[in-house]
């Protein structure tokens, strides 16, 4: 008789642990011509509400973190995805339907945006802060800090690939993330919780939902404590989110058709980050 | 302000509220960074054989073994001064600690226990830990220690009257302990993890060795963070230029948080190394704490013996 | 009591020194053409620790040919994205090996193993790591968006930061898509041939990276070969004016990174105990072997007996000796040529006028050694406040006011750095900005950070090393020629 594989069960990532949705709700992951492939825990409010405060609790740390040691942890998480890529590009294939061949193309493109934002942590204050030759007497610099805690509506189309492109670069600025997966194919999402927990990313900074974008969004769009939102992968309902985002005047980044594949622009950086300028004076 | 000008203001720095701040506002600033590196390099020092065995023996003779729980009882007590008196009943080369330390209602069982052994027993006083209550009624508390038989005095500054820059007050209540005290040795508790920063550690010490205090002590203990590397160098310096300035030399004593024997041997070392030999004695200089000296047994049994011990090997008292 | 520390020496075992080494060329070691042998001893004990080879003339045009090969065939036509992924490769395989680089530093150079292990090697490490990320990320440097790498790098780097001067060399040059030919100082040779076991680990190209040991006749011939296109050098200034004349005329580029005469100043409100921290880290970090020691303390007069008493003190529980003992703090002169040099300043010093102070100190019979020395009485006009020692020795003046501080610190040919000690702010910024030097450090001294561009001013060369300006000085801004 041949042997019977193990089944993986897909949970949520929150704070460093892997809990069940606090509503005891799954929902059905089917690959792409809609067979079974796995049930994923249908996150709710509460859910949401619990990530948030871990991902509040994880940024004093991340956000203080030397930018050459965010640097590091990043580039760690593409080291162990490397290591893992056959069982991603088995995932993606099967959840969004691609050949063999694209999925592969598509994880390492994935490992190679982890490399891409690490090298960006120490880096982006040199390339968008600056000294200000202000008219008097002052010594005046500006340079960038995290926004804080951000909520990630992550891609429906790209699984993997799309969602560590929205991801890392928050992580990268030293914000610290509530993610909700891509609904349809909310797997891979699980398994980089996973590579994340493993790769020296202090628990809370990224933290995973898997459910239903009309239920949990909302509840995120409108949490008094998160400081921005993405809503690239909010779908027809967005204008809604940015609505409820204004209410504590979230930094809200709208869905734009985005290429994956491509280098990534700037602004998939900086929307998430401040810009802090110090006056100090200058005489003996 | 140099050294000259500490050693010709001491006289006058405490004849009002003003030249006090004053003073104090004229030490040298600690610069915080720069403070924890030069710890943070000293921790780096490697302590092998021969002075680690040394460094040990000495640590073991410099503890305070300490019990401050509302939990204590005279059976607790007594077990704690077996221990202070015979810490490794095993081996009998192991020397006894330099003091018990409890609250002032458990002294006299201490006193009894540790009967003639030469270990010393010290009470908390002064409401500790908190130092909330009217100099009276710390002056009273104090009292009951001594009158109880306490060879040293653990005091609290009150830390309220500090942050709010009422120095001279807070200087004049140890001018009033140290005078219900007399002879016996005072120990001036900073509570340094309430104090913030450095400068103010600086500042505070100053206050305890110019109000006459014997040591000057890091904390109660009850707060976090307790004592520190960086902590323990800025008051070392301030023992240091004290002695400078004035020529008497105040004791200090490292409390709360100090578990291991490599902990140990780091504030060891920034002895040797900012104050010297003259530091290196249980005169001069104690560790306040309980779980560490199990942990300095264990290692000085490593030592000997040349493999690694348990837990289970020393007793729990 | 007193507590002595009982020797505690990091083991040499973990490093494998061969008797004899070639040159690193083309992806292999291969024996010279044309070179000659010499030996390479511990500074410590004078023991012979290796035959290197100082390469020759066909030796290194036939290094520079393979690294212009690798250049034009491979590493320049590379995405940066992969090139950059070389890097990380090397800046991990460094923090893997860090132990064993660290230990053969302070065998080859005679630095402690306290600072080889804590400073020389991560630095190294992270200024791959740091320049990794940059190789895919050129057009955010500043030059545009299409910046093209220079062609073939010819870098010569000193014996005081072997392998950290590697790292500040060879990592913003591959990064920016250049191939490198590098020649280790004639007297710390061994950690550079490690590393290209590292490259080799690493499965770089074959040619992008090619190390020549030798002393200064090699150099010479690599600066001046036809096709180096940027010249690199750290070292002496007055050798850095010899390669501007060679360069000159030429399309050749170069970085310069020269002496220094570093002022300390410190004011009388800064915060004490740091400052003597700091001023005892500016003389003796590294023996004074570094261009930027803080060689002249300037004190204002109205602490300056307060801080040489404490200055004094702390000098004398400095720990001097055996350069793989974990506690040392200062380790041996590198050459007996340098410590001849020191010496000779040293007494020129007391000829002139200067009252010389050590701390009592006991030297070791072997190697070479020197004590941690101070100059007091010292004027602007005495040798020892003019001349780069490269040594342990400090010489103090004093000043006034911030202005006359200010202009003697100044009153140098040299600019590269300077420490400023005050509590107060304003008084910070104010010296920062009149003081003609590449980098001020203010309640610290000698920082370095990967992310931080390094150099001086007038006769401490030009150019930068790390951060954006460092990793511009590889690069050249491409422009489309108008039709």
């Amino acid at each position: 008789m041949s042997r019977i594989p193990v089944a993986k069960t897909y949970k949520l990532y929150i704070g460093g642990a892997f809990p069940r949705s606090e509503s005891g709700r799954t929902y059905g992951a089917r690959d792409a011509k809609g067979g079974f492939l796995a049930n994923a825990a249908l996150a709710s409010r509460k859910d949401a509400r619990d990530a948030v405060v871990a991902a509040r609790k994880a940024f004093p740390g991340w956000s203080g973190a030397t930018a050459y040691n965010r640097g590091q942890v990043l580039y760690r998480v593409a080291e162990v995805l490397e290591g893992r890529r056959a069982q991603f590009a088995d995932e993606v294939a099967r959840t969004e339907g691609l050949p063999a061949r694209r999925a592969a193309a598509v994880v390492g493109a994935a490992i190679d945006r982890w490399v891409w934002y690490a090298g960006w942590t120490d880096k982006i204050a040199q390339v968008v802060g600056n000294a200000n030759p202000v008219a008097g007497p002052y010594f005046n610099v500006s340079a960038p800090e995290p926004t804080g805690v951000v909520a990630v509506l992550a891609p429906q189309d790209s699984s993997l690939l799309g969602l560590v492109s929205v991801v890392a670069p928050v992580l990268a600025g030293g914000n610290t993330a509530v993610v909700l997966a891509s609904e349809a194919h909310p797997l891979p999402a699980i398994s980089l919780g996973e590579v994340l927990a493993t790769s020296d990313v202090p628990g809370g900074v990224v933290n995973v939902l898997t459910g239903r974008v009309g239920e949990v969004a909302p509840w995120l769009a409108s949490h008094m404590d998160v400081n921005a939102i993405d809503l690239t992968g909010a779908g027809e309902g967005w204008g809604e989110l940015e609505l409820a985002a204004a209410d504590n005047l979230k930094r809200v980044r709208r869905p734009a058709d985005e290429d994956w594949m491509a280098e990534p622009a700037l602004d998939r950086l900086t929307w998430c980050l401040e810009t802090k300028t110090v006056w100090h004076t200058k005489g003996a | 302000m140099t050294l000259l000008d500490v050693s010709a203001g001491v006289a006058e720095a405490t004849s009002s509220d003003a030249s006090l701040r004053r003073f104090l506002h004229g030490l040298p600033g600690v610069d915080q960074v720069g403070a924890e590196a030069r710890a943070a390099m000293l921790s780096t020092r490697s302590i092998k054989t021969t002075a680690k065995a040394a460094a040990i023996d000495l640590a073991i003779r410099m503890v305070d073994l300490t019990t401050l729980e509302g939990a204590d009882t005279p059976g607790k007590v007594r077990a704690l001064c077996a221990k202070a008196m015979r810490p490794d009943p095993s081996d009998r080369t192991v020397p006894p600690v330099a003091a018990v330390c409890v609250y002032p209602d458990l002294v006299a069982t201490a006193k009894q226990a540790l009967g003639t052994s030469g270990v010393r027993v010290a009470s908390v006083a002064t409401a500790f830990p908190s130092g909330r209550a009217s100099l009276e009624v710390k002056l009273r508390d104090t009292r009951d220690a001594l009158a109880a038989g306490a060879d040293e005095i653990d005091m609290v500054i009150d830390r309220g009257a500090f942050l709010s820059g009422r120095y001279l007050e807070v200087y004049e209540e140890v001018v009033a302990v140290k005078e219900a005290c007399g002879d016996t040795h005072l120990k001036v508790i900073l509570e340094t993890g309430e104090l913030a920063t450095y400068d103010n550690v600086r500042r505070a010490s100053w206050i305890g060795m110019l109000a006459g205090g014997d040591f000057i002590k890091t904390s109660t203990g009850k707060t976090s963070p307790a004592a520190t590397l960086p902590v323990l160098l800025v008051m070392l310096e301030a023992v240091r230029d004290f002695r400078e300035a004035t020529g008497r030399q105040v004791g200090v004593k490292p409390a709360g948080g100090i578990r291991s024997t490599k902990d140990a041997i780091r504030h060891l070392v920034t002895v040797n190394e900012t104050v010297g030999s003259d530091w290196l004695d249980p005169a001069w200089f104690r560790f306040g704490a309980s779980s560490l000296l199990n942990d300095l047994l264990m290692q000085q049994a490593k030592a000997s013996s040349g493999r690694y011990s348990g837990p289970d090997y020393f007793t729990l008292d | 009591m007193d507590l002595s520390y009982a020797p505690a020496p990091e083991s040499r075992a973990i490093v494998d020194i061969a008797s004899s080494y070639g040159l690193f060329i083309d992806g292999e070691f291969v024996d010279p053409v044309d070179g000659t042998p010499f030996k390479t001893v511990n500074p410590a004990t004078e023991e012979v620790l290796a035959e290197v080879t100082a390469a020759g003339p066909q030796d290194v045009d036939r290094a520079v040919k393979a690294a212009h090969r690798a250049w034009s065939r491979t590493w320049s036509r590379m995405p940066g994205r992969e090139r950059g992924k070389y890097l990380f490769r090397i800046a991990r395989l460094l923090q893997e090996r860090s132990r064993e680089l660290a230990v053969l530093e302070s065998i080859d150079n005679g630095k402690p193993i306290r600072e080889s292990r804590d400073v020389d090697v991560p630095l190294a490490a992270a200024h791959f790591f740091y320049h990794a990320g940059w190789a895919d990320k050129l057009r955010y440097v500043g030059l545009g968006p299409d910046p093209r790498p220079l062609g073939v790098a010819g870098q010569v780097i000193p014996w005081n930061f072997p392998l950290l001067m590697l790292a500040w060399k060879v990592a913003p040059a591959l990064a920016a898509g250049n191939t490198v030919v590098l020649k280790p100082a004639e007297t710390t040779p061994l950690t550079a041939l490690l590393f290209a076991q590292i490259v080799q680990q690493a499965d770089l190209p074959p040619g992008v990276v090619n190390i020549l040991t030798g002393a200064g006749e090699t150099g010479r011939l690599l600066v001046a070969h036809p096709d180096v296109d940027k010249v690199a050098f750290t070292g002496s200034t007055e050798v850095g004016k010899q390669i501007a004349r060679t360069i000159a005329g030429s399309a050749k580029k170069a970085t310069l990174e020269l002496g220094g005469k570093a002022a300390n100043i410190v004011f009388d409100d800064a915060p004490i105990d740091q400052a003597v921290e700091g001023i005892v880290d500016g003389i003796s970090f590294n023996q004074g072997h570094v261009c930027c020691a803080g060689s002249r303390l300037l004190v204002q007069e109205s602490v300056a007996d307060d801080v040489m008493a404490r200055l004094k003190r702390r000098l004398a529980t400095l720990r001097l000796g055996d350069p793989l003992d974990k506690n040392t703090d200062v380790g041996a002169i590198n050459s007996a040529e340098q410590l001849a040099r020191i010496r000779e300043l040293s007494e020129v010093g007391e000829a002139e006028g200067a009252e010389r102070w050590s701390p009592a100190c006991d030297l070791p019979d072997r190697g070479y050694w020197f004590a941690p020395t101070i100059f007091t009485g010292v004027s602007q006009a005495h040798r020892i406040a003019r001349e780069e020692i490269f040594g342990p020795v400090l010489s103090v003046l004093t000043f006034r006011t911030p202005a006359e501080a200010v202009e003697k610190a100044n009153n140098t040919p040299y600019g590269l750095s300077a420490g400023v000690w005050t509590d107060k702010g304003s008084r910070i910024l104010w010296t920062a900005d009149q003081l003609r030097a590449g980098v001020v450090w203010a309640n610290t001294f000698n920082k370095f950070d990967p992310t931080s561009p390094f150099g001086g001013y007038k006769e401490s060369g030009y150019g930068r090393e790390g951060g954006r300006h460092g990793l511009a000085a590889y690069l050249a801004a491409h422009v489309e020629a108008s039709r």
